[in-house]
């Protein structure tokens, strides 16, 4: 059975797909298989990126032809169960402050509902993980953070909340985003970060890579205004060995 | 210092350059102008190289002021433009004197239209890129009142040049197949390739909506489809099974199976065509899409190759003796080197 499809994407481009399911081994394998990618430095190669599942590789027609990469990648998939591959290395652990209370948390209680715990509960289970920057995608540096339990498996809302704010901490089948912009979503959004997924006046300003772990941490409805002003909305990084 | 005035602007007017590579891992599609042919060519008669920022105009331009003397040229979708009245020539390069009022108006066909300045639109890059990028959430359209600095014009000097007009190229936009094209039905496949398309209203720099009178484009793709890369040039087919044709700021990821790829060579036509328009597509295989690929420096050295020195255009020509031309011969007309 082969480990990937490797598909076109473009006329520059190919996309590695473990799985077009949602699965964490697969998400695992994309994260490992395209660090490896990195050190195989392939010519003509232009550009490695990480989805939820895949890794498009991105190359100069003018510079390796299409089939020639395609063996080079099957070559690179060889040898190894990616699906088993530990994570990459030189990965940060980012612990960000949100508030999960009042005005900031309109949704929490219809989501703590649909699991079937008390929000109180609901918080620990987010907090009490470190939760994998799965993905960034829709907009710059917003991560799609993975997984909450199976019994967080709840689908998104039919109807979609016209708004939410920059900051938004938003849930939908055990997964979540803080949101980088405003914009309509039928994600739940159960809590508020001063967090900003692309800070043009931080260092870095895309903080979080594909990899990367956040854990939340649970501060009062009061005091979550005061980290507005702070480096990345008060996150501190860890590095992860 | 150079710079550019906004004295009035189209909804649809923003600086654009080359777009932003290498930021899909982190949730950030290239961008940048959405006919890149229109966008090279002015790029073409500036002498300019791949990257150089210029302004954008959707279907309708606007009002600039020049702060100083400055070489431009004019391409992509045709508009109707003068310079302190006197009409100009698009496809072709131009010079106005400090103070000069330069007044583009509606596209007389196809819809995005390049001003480009010799030094470039000279704007603090942001992320690798001047652009403005809607769902990224980067940069704002132009308004009034907005002051755009130029750089300096390398060849300030350079003699006027235009682009010979190309014939519109005919027949269907070709195709490629994608990641998801084999989730669709070999009948659907037909039907797209059959059906008679109409670009509708509904379209922007992220995408636009074709129309047609059959039935939808039904996918076999599952509703629990992970979301996954998406590309310049993707026909996504939305819940409905009505086609987008997305375009420079899409997004980087999405869940709606698309049923193939426009090519990079072909999708200039698409963003060219204005409401109303006709698009039928043909699918060809990944060799043939890989054999019509250019890198932006070969298709900009392609245009070059094309440029033409520029007589007088008769139509700017109302007052002979207020030209250089009779006043202060050049070299080329007194046939000095």
């Amino acid at each position: 059975m082969t480990q990937a499809d490797i598909l076109p994407l473009g006329p520059d481009g190919l996309l590695v797909r473990f799985s077009d399911k949602l699965s964490e081994p697969a998400n695992r394998a994309a994260l490992a298989f395209r660090a490896a990618l990195e050190e195989r430095a392939v010519e003509g190669v232009s550009e490695l990126a990480t989805s939820l599942t895949s890794v498009l590789v991105r190359f100069r027609p003018d510079r390796v032809g299409r089939a020639a990469l395609e063996e080079n990648l099957t070559e690179a998939l060889e040898g190894r169960d990616w699906q088993e591959a530990p994570l990459p290395e030189g990965r940060t652990l980012w612990h960000i402050p949100a508030t999960f209370e009042g005005d900031y948390a309109p949704d929490l209680e219809d989501a703590a509902n649909a699991v079937g715990v008390s929000t109180d509960d609901a918080v620990r289970a987010i907090t009490g993980q470190s939760l994998r920057v799965l993905a960034l995608g829709f907009a710059p540096g917003q991560p799609y953070l993975g997984f909450l339990p199976d019994d967080w498996n709840v689908a998104r809302r039919t109807e979609l909340t016209p708004e939410v704010p920059r900051g938004a901490v938003l849930f939908a089948v055990r997964q979540i985003i803080p949101f980088a912009n405003p914009a309509p979503t039928g994600w739940r959004q159960i809590g508020w970060t001063a967090f900003r997924c692309y800070d043009p006046a931080a260092d870095p300003p895309l903080p979080l890579k594909p990899g990367d772990e956040v854990r939340f941490a649970a501060v009062p409805e009061s005091e979550i205004e005061s980290h507005r002003d702070k480096p990345h909305g008060g996150a501190e990084p860890e590095a992860l060995s | 210092m150079s710079g550019l005035e906004v004295l009035s602007a189209g909804p649809g007017v923003s600086v654009q350059d080359a777009g932003r590579s290498g930021g899909m891992g982190q949730g950030l599609s290239p961008g940048g102008a959405a006919d890149r042919r229109g966008y090279l060519s002015g790029l073409a008669l500036m002498g300019a190289p791949v990257g150089r920022a210029a302004i954008e105009m959707a279907g309708m331009g606007g009002k600039f002021r020049f702060k100083a003397d400055t070489r431009f040229a004019l391409t992509g979708a045709v508009m109707r433009a003068s310079l302190d009245g006197k009409p100009l020539e698009w496809h072709a390069t131009h010079r106005a004197a400090a103070g000069q009022t330069l007044d583009i108006g509606a596209a007389e066909g196809g819809v995005y239209g390049y001003l480009t300045p010799g030094g470039g639109i000279d704007t603090e890059p942001v992320l690798g890129g001047r652009g403005y990028h809607r769902i990224a959430d980067l940069g704002q359209p132009l308004k009034p009142g907005d002051t755009l600095p130029i750089a300096a014009d390398p060849e300030p000097d350079a003699p006027p040049l235009r682009l010979p007009p190309e014939a519109a190229p005919k027949g269907p936009v070709r195709v490629m197949p994608g990641p998801q094209t084999a989730f669709f039905p070999d009948a659907v496949l037909e039907a797209f390739e059959a059906a008679q398309f109409t670009r509708s209203p509904k379209g922007n720099r992220q995408g636009v909506r074709m129309e047609h009178d059959g039935d939808p484009f039904a996918s076999g793709a599952q509703l629990n489809q992970v979301s996954d890369f998406i590309t310049e040039g993707d026909i996504q087919m939305t819940g409905d099974g009505t086609p987008y044709v997305l375009l420079a700021d899409c997004q980087t990821m999405g869940g709606y199976p698309r049923i193939g790829t426009v090519l990079a060579a072909d999708l200039w036509r698409i963003a060219q065509a204005g409401p109303g328009a006709g698009v039928t597509f043909r699918f060809v295989t990944v060799e043939e899409a890989e054999a019509a690929w250019r890198s932006d420096d070969d298709l900009l050295r392609a245009l070059v190759k094309r440029r033409e020195r520029r007589l007088r255009d008769p139509r700017e020509m109302k007052d002979l003796l207020s030209y250089e031309l009779i006043g202060k011969p050049e070299g080329e007309v007194s046939g000095q080197a």
